[in-house]
């Protein structure tokens, strides 16, 4: 099977949202988390992109798209959300990681 | 009579709106009349469907598979009726728990989260129920996650924001990977209804990519379902919430995603579902009951407890999936509907036992200061009401008869033992054992005869809400026919294993 570059998306995607997975897992400070929260999320988007490419042969499927625009609404909101508990959690504590991380980067 | 499914979403969402716009002083009794309107409305929904059989709505006239369908059947009537229950004594209950003093001050702040948040989850997880479109489902899973963790910080406490923080991260990590599985689905089989999935799964053949989005959809929902070893977020989100939230997340918000991969597992991955898989969800469930219920047993704080009992009690329910899928020894191949229902069941009768004990958990530490297990001496003379309702909650959970808790375990024992696995019986009664020693290491607490030091007179009323939702748990041991009845209201397994599809 040649490798078509929808397949090539897709592989990059998978590798993009298992690194965004480590970052979430590995780094305690909020705000990293946050990002790498996000970074799974592109890879999500850049998968969508991959199958709107690979289900027509000319041009593109608008259903993929239509979802990633919802998608990435969802996402500022949520990131938008999220920083502002870590601001609040910073004001009080003082702290940037959860308590269960304290000794961590 | 289909655009009701429309306006069972409609009626909270404008709520919210409304309600956020208000000042203090109205919002609660604006809050508490759009519950009322939500409540009784999903009621109507589900007593309509059992009469009538399932709802479908194209909405904007598209259908699928460009547009989205709204599609209700006796498993959806039963979640949205579960909620319109249990939602609408929640909200009379945080009515009175957030209800100023006498000076019109206090917990001003979180009444005017409270309403608009709540009516917005609300919203959402009645959008769960209806949808019959994977994306869709996202949004309302994603919406179900930020409601739920923004009502968990209303109270402004510390370790209430952490436990929300973790609580919101889990949540994102849940969302996407069940997204990712979403994607892979829509690259297989180029639609997102669900229906139509499940009709073009039942003749595709089991590939490498549907095995991966089912373990992608399967985790991430776990994530969000809390089911051992996955649980570690929920005991302090839900038990560092005001009490009338610990409820709703309890009862109510963590049964949506079990119902979401209900649908999906038994539509769309009906082939997947092999003796194997159900074993194994099987054996998590197990390592739920008992771990959860011995954490439960080894806490020092009465709210804790509880939300420990709720990892427990999510170990029953996924305890559903090795008793439906048919099992070799047994003599039909048709899905255990038995063991099913039972499942089913015992969420109703958790929902309404758990938000009792959450609002009692709730009412001993507005009266008595804190909820530590020692400090509740005294409990039975000076709060009678809260010990009685308490101690009929923890009855329904042990499931003695003549409970829903009972029912519910009765069905699923009966599944076990007809369909040759006994060995889940002796789970779901050592369960039932460990429940028993919680629930009795807080009575025990409850009638040692010392007078409380500090003790503050409770209102009255509330204590009355919590008592009904105890009440409700037990009698709805009677009421089990009808609610099986519309279960059967459209057969949640569109490719059932030898056949029992109707129109």
């Amino acid at each position: 099977m040649p490798l078509s570059s929808e397949i090539v998306f897709a592989l990059a995607a998978i590798v993009v949202f298992c690194l965004g997975l480590y970052g979430l897992i590995a780094y305690a400070h909020l705000v990293r988390k946050i990002m790498a929260i996000n970074i799974m999320g592109s890879a999500v988007f850049l998968f969508f992109g991959a199958i709107a490419r690979r289900n027509f042969d000319e041009g593109s499927d608008p259903v993929p798209q239509a979802m990633v625009i919802t998608g990435i609404v969802v996402a500022v909101a949520a990131t938008a959300f999220a920083l502002t508990l870590a601001r609040r959690i910073h004001a009080i504590t003082g702290e940037t990681q959860l308590p269960e991380e304290q000794s961590r980067p | 009579m289909s655009e009701t499914l429309v306006w069972s979403i409609l009626i909270p969402l404008l709520g919210a709106i409304v309600t956020f716009w208000f000042n203090p002083r109205w919002v609660a009794a604006i809050g508490l009349a759009f519950s009322l309107a939500t409540g009784s409305f999903a009621l109507w929904i589900a007593y309509a469907i059992g009469r009538d059989g399932r709802l479908l709505h194209e909405l904007g006239g598209w259908g699928a598979p460009l547009g989205i369908d709204l599609y209700a059947d006796g498993l959806s009537a039963f979640m949205l009726a579960t909620n319109g229950l249990v939602g609408i004594l929640i909200s009379a209950a945080a009515y009175l728990y957030f209800e100023p003093n006498g000076d019109g001050t206090g917990h001003a702040q979180e009444r005017r989260a409270f309403w608009p948040l709540w009516l917005f989850l609300w919203s959402a997880l009645n959008l769960a129920y209806v949808s019959s479109d994977a994306f869709n489902l996202y949004i309302a899973v994603e919406l179900i996650g930020l409601a739920g963790v923004a009502l968990i910080v209303i109270t402004g406490r510390h370790d209430a924001m952490v436990a929300a923080m973790r609580y919101l991260l889990v949540a994102l990590l849940g969302s996407l990977s069940y997204l990712l599985g979403v994607a892979m689905l829509y690259g297989e089989f180029h639609t997102l209804d669900l229906r139509l999935m499940a009709e073009l799964s039942a003749e595709a053949e089991s590939s490498l990519v549907l095995w991966v989005s089912l373990a992608l959809i399967s985790v991430g929902l776990m994530v969000k379902t809390a089911l051992f070893p996955l649980h570690f977020w929920l005991p302090p989100a839900h038990s560092s919430a005001a009490a009338p939230v610990s409820a709703l997340l309890s009862a109510l918000v963590v049964k949506a995603t079990f119902y979401l991969l209900l649908r999906l597992w038994f539509g769309v991955f009906s082939d997947q579902m092999t003796v194997t898989f159900g074993q194994v969800f099987g054996v998590l469930a197990t390592m739920a009951i008992i771990g959860g219920s011995v954490q439960a047993i080894l806490q020092r704080r009465l709210k804790m407890m509880v939300a420990y009992s709720t990892v427990a009690h999510i170990g029953y329910l996924f305890l559903l999936l090795p008793l439906t899928i048919p099992f070799r020894g047994s003599d039909t191949a048709a899905w255990n509907f038995d063991g099913f229902s039972g499942g089913i069941y015992h969420l109703l009768s958790h929902a309404l036992a758990k938000s009792a004990m959450f609002l009692a958990a709730g009412i001993v530490i507005m009266s008595m200061g804190n909820d530590r297990l020692r400090n509740l001496r005294g409990m039975a003379h000076q709060l009678p009401l809260t010990t009685f309702a308490f101690g009929l909650a923890g009855v329904s959970l042990m499931g003695l008869p003549p409970s829903g808790g009972f029912v519910a375990k009765w069905f699923m024992i009966n599944a076990a033992i007809e369909s040759g696995q006994w060995w889940w019986a002796i789970v779901l009664l050592v369960g039932g054992l460990l429940t028993a020693v919680y629930v009795f290491l807080v009575l025990r607490y409850a009638f040692l005869p010392v007078h409380p030091p500090h003790f503050r007179s409770p209102p009255r009323r509330l204590e009355f809400v919590a008592l009904t939702l105890a009440l409700l748990s037990l009698v709805i041991g009677f009421r089990a026919v009808e609610a099986f009845d519309l279960l059967e209201a459209g057969t949640p397994f569109l490719n059932a294993p030898g056949g029992s599809e109707g129109p």
